[in-house]
């Protein structure tokens, strides 16, 4: 017999207790601890700050635990708690000429002034799997630190070709403060602050394929890693009352600047341009991704024609955002029985019609599908 | 300025002063231009896009010590997602709950439009997915916005039209586009057709808040709202061939309901406030009768 | 804050006296020509009423800038007050202003001065709000138009001669035009653009 469903509070909070019991898993395994996500899954941690938008290792870290390792989830968490944040201001731009650098590398040249920094990086590693790791308590090996250069003796690469004029300059800071995605709706065209913010908060996964799409032709830009450098920028705040910046701390920072081919136009001679990436803390890949889809995102603004989904920006600002593509996509597992029903009701009118159609002498046709 | 509270340690209603300014100017424009999307910088919510974050934060926006807030969500008081939104609700601003319509003030629902008549002084709120009626037709923003200042709207027509040339009928069972006050093609967001007809001259004031697009609009009281349609073939709803198995109601929308493998089905009310009044007040279905 | 304690005050509860004043004009809005009560809870510097105060405290910030009329802008007083109770920029200009307080509404400035909106974004657009000493929603305009069952009645002054002639031309431009909120003593009634005004008799 039909009962009226009640209950829905109490399956609630009971899908909660099973959550927590489920995340803790096997007790007899020690639980982790904040620090040793931090510390030991520093690039997921890295990533999550880079999604949700605020830095803070220990947050993001918290973040992990709490989401069972689903980075969206994490994300989620970290950015519901950013909106509720007061805003004392915004920070003066970070200097990132003058990083502290744990790696630095060129691809367009063999050596440059403040050469190239290998650092901490999987790239030549053979991705064999550690069984060693699996041992735990493994010693660390003590590494021989390569020698970090002086900052202001590893100028950007971009700033190099800019004093020959070969690449188009940055825009000049007209003092217009940049708007801020998360405080205003987007309007098309979104300039191209938004579109950078946009894209940092932007899935990494659907950021890398939209820049890898942009090499294999939708939307080719001809790039070259002018430098990644990653490292530590001082963050600096000027107080109202005080009038002169004071610095806050310091955020680890991954930057790509790319390099892309432009033949000019009749009003500007042949030069190269910027692709941009910035991302908290060692995020080279999202960094990359990213710089690809700035440059593939400004073909309007340099010329181009516009074509292909990366350069598309109504298609990438409006699709980039994991959250809001998972929240839309997985609403669909809540309740549409309502909606269900009433299309079941048309589909059943429809196929009733059908039948009497096929069975109908020609004359009734007609009236039938009325 | 802050009034937060000691248990939750966020503000009344959970969002901020600041964007509960910035979400009431909207909600007055969108009151003053019946039918037309605000755009409104939507906040993250502790909740996921598509869970109703834009419903929550007009709620959030309007709410006042006073009000009296049923959540609903396909009809129903006690489905998942409607418990979830209330009890955030009365944990944030610590109103007064109930799933009596006509003692609501302030209605948020998903789905559907409660049977009993609304009355002067209640607001619904509608959890709203896609705001844009248009965006099936016309994937781009820059394009549907021309398209609402033109007033040009003959895009829809086609695409019922074309409904009616394939399958005699036009085939759109749930979101059904409408014009309001005679100008603004508007989503009702996916209530069925049925519900439309309690849009036009509503003594309710309704808002529709969508947050992942970052949409608010309004339909004010005693506003015309007109489900779309062709002379040849004129707007009907869903008519149920039998009455709610529990409570007897004719005239309202059901929900199927599964009862074993064999096809063996109940038809019952979707709303389930109005089928408990109904029933509380001694009418019996045939279902109800028998058990 | 030193300053802060020279002005009269905020709202002694900012949550809930803001929501009840936005309640009050959303309810005034959703349904033109009725009145709603406003319980005055503020004590600004003349010439600004209590009323236009609580509808600029509950509704002006940072990001919606005010624009005030002659009598008010002439008051240090009155800017100091608006100023560090919304933290609103008072302009100038008037078509930047998203809220225009008026307290000399015969001599309200043309509707065309303040924002209309765009086609695409209608919403763009100002809200005046004027101080009157008469509302009457029993004699005066008859309105018809959303918000309205059949017709209603609306009379406010004072205000410009011309005012039914402005209000003609603003419904005229909708979905584009400005909004208007009237405040007297206590109430306030509200003239959305999607009103259509015409004479009582």
């Amino acid at each position: 017999m039909y009962v009226a469903v009640k209950g829905g509070e109490a399956a609630i909070a009971n899908a909660h207790r099973l959550l927590a019991r489920t995340r803790r898993g096997d007790v007899d395994v020690p639980e982790l601890a904040v620090a040793q996500i931090r510390e030991q899954m520093a690039l997921l941690v890295d990533r999550v700050m880079t999604e949700g938008s605020l830095h803070d290792p220990d947050l993001a870290a918290l973040a992990l635990k709490q989401s069972r390792g689903d980075l969206i989830e994490a994300v989620f968490l970290v950015r519901a708690y950013r909106t509720t944040l007061p805003r004392f201001g915004a920070s003066e731009p970070v200097e990132t000429g003058a990083m502290t650098l744990h790696r630095r590398i060129s691809a367009t040249y063999k050596d440059l002034p403040g050469g190239q920094v290998l650092g901490p990086t999987f790239d030549y590693t053979h991705r064999l799997i550690d069984f060693a790791l699996a041992a735990e308590g493994e010693a660390p090996v003590a590494a021989e630190s390569e020698p970090l250069p002086d900052a202001a003796h590893a100028p950007r690469v971009t700033d190099l070709l800019g004093n020959d004029g070969l690449i188009e300059p940055s825009a000049p800071d007209d003092g217009t403060p940049p708007g801020d995605l998360t405080r205003e709706p987007l309007d098309f065209p979104a300039d191209r602050a938004l579109r950078l913010q946009a894209l940092a908060r932007g899935d990494e996964g659907f950021v890398l394929a939209l820049g890898y799409s942009t090499q294999r032709g939708y939307g080719r830009t001809h790039p070259f890693v002018g430098e990644i450098r990653v490292g530590s920028v001082a963050v600096e705040f000027v107080p109202e009352e005080l009038g002169f910046p004071v610095p806050l701390g310091e955020v680890a920072l991954t930057e790509c600047q790319m390099v892309n081919q432009f033949h000019g136009s009749a009003e500007v001679p042949p030069q190269f341009t910027r692709g941009y990436g910035l991302a908290f803390g060692q995020s080279e890949r999202k960094a990359m991704a990213m710089a690809l889809v700035d440059r593939a995102l400004r073909a309007e603004e340099l010329g181009e024609p516009v074509g292909a989904p990366a350069q598309d920006q109504e298609f990438v600002l409006a699709h980039c955002d994991a959250l809001q593509a998972t929240g839309f996509v997985e609403h669909l597992k809540l309740p549409h029985y309502v909606d269900f029903q009433a299309e079941l009701e048309l589909v059943r009118r429809l196929r009733a019609e059908h039948a009497a159609r096929r069975a109908a002498p020609e004359t009734e046709m007609k009236e039938a599908a009325e | 300025m802050s009034a937060a509270s000691p248990e939750t340690g966020y503000n009344f209603a959970y969002l901020d002063e600041g964007t509960k300014r910035m979400i009431r100017r909207a909600i007055l424009k969108a009151i003053a231009i019946p039918g037309y999307q605000v755009p409104f910088a939507s906040r993250e919510m502790p909740m996921p896009y598509g869970w109703g974050t834009g419903g929550v934060q007009v709620t959030a926006a309007i709410l006042g010590r006073a009000d009296v807030l049923k959540v609903i969500d396909q009809g129903s008081d006690d489905t998942t997602n409607a418990v979830s939104i209330r009890a955030f609700f009365a944990r944030t601003a610590d109103v007064a709950v109930t799933t009596r319509t006509r003692e609501a003030t302030v209605i948020q629902t998903r789905h559907r439009i409660p049977e009993a008549p609304l009355h002067e002084g209640q607001v619904l709120v509608y959890q709203v997915p896609i705001p844009e009626p248009l965006r099936f037709l016309e994937p781009r923003e820059t394009e549907t916005r021309q398209l609402h200042a033109l007033a040009e709207y003959g895009l829809m027509h086609v695409k019922l039209y074309e409904d009616i040339a394939r399958h005699g009928h036009i085939a759109t069972t749930y979101a059904y586009p409408v014009e309001v006050a005679g100008r603004y093609v508007m989503d009702p967001s996916p209530t069925p057709k049925f519900d439309n007809p309690k849009m036009d001259d509503s003594p309710a004031l309704q808002l529709f808040g969508a947050g992942r697009e970052k949409r608010i609009y309004a339909v004010p009281p005693y506003t015309r709202v007109r489900s779309l349609d062709f002379e040849d073939h004129p707007f009907r709803v869903q008519r149920f061939d039998r009455p709610c198995a529990l409570c007897g109601a004719e005239g309202v929308y059901l929900d199927e309901v599964l009862l074993d493998d064999a096809g063996e089905r109940m038809f019952v009310c979707s709303d389930t406030d109005h089928c408990e009044e109904r029933r509380a007040e001694g009418h019996v279905g045939e279902e109800a009768a028998h058990a | 804050m030193a300053r802060g304690s020279m002005l009269a005050r905020g709202f002694a509860d900012p949550v809930h006296d803001a929501q009840g004043v936005f309640r009050a004009v959303m309810d005034a809005l959703a349904r033109p020509g009725t009145i709603r009560p406003l319980v005055p809870v503020l004590a600004p510097p003349a010439p600004l009423t209590a009323e236009l105060a609580a509808v600029a405290l509950a509704l002006a910030d940072s990001d919606a800038a005010l624009w005030l009329d002659a009598a008010l802008a002439r008051s240090q007083a009155v800017t100091d007050f608006l100023r560090f109770h919304t933290g609103a920029r008072i302009t100038e200009d008037p078509a930047e202003a998203a809220f225009a307080l008026i307290s000399d509404a015969a001599a309200c400035p043309d509707f065309g001065a303040f924002a209309q909106g765009t086609p695409a974004y209608p919403d763009r657009s100002a809200t005046l709000v004027l101080a009157v000493s008469d509302l009457s929603d029993r004699a005066g305009w008859r309105l018809d138009g959303p918000g309205i069952r059949g017709s209603a009645r609306l009379a406010a002054s004072p205000l410009p001669s011309d005012v039914l002639d402005r209000l003609a031309r603003n419904h005229a431009g909708f979905p584009q035009g400005i909004d208007l909120i009237f405040a007297a003593a206590g109430r306030l009634a509200a003239l959305p653009r999607s009103t259509r005004v015409a004479t009582g008799d």
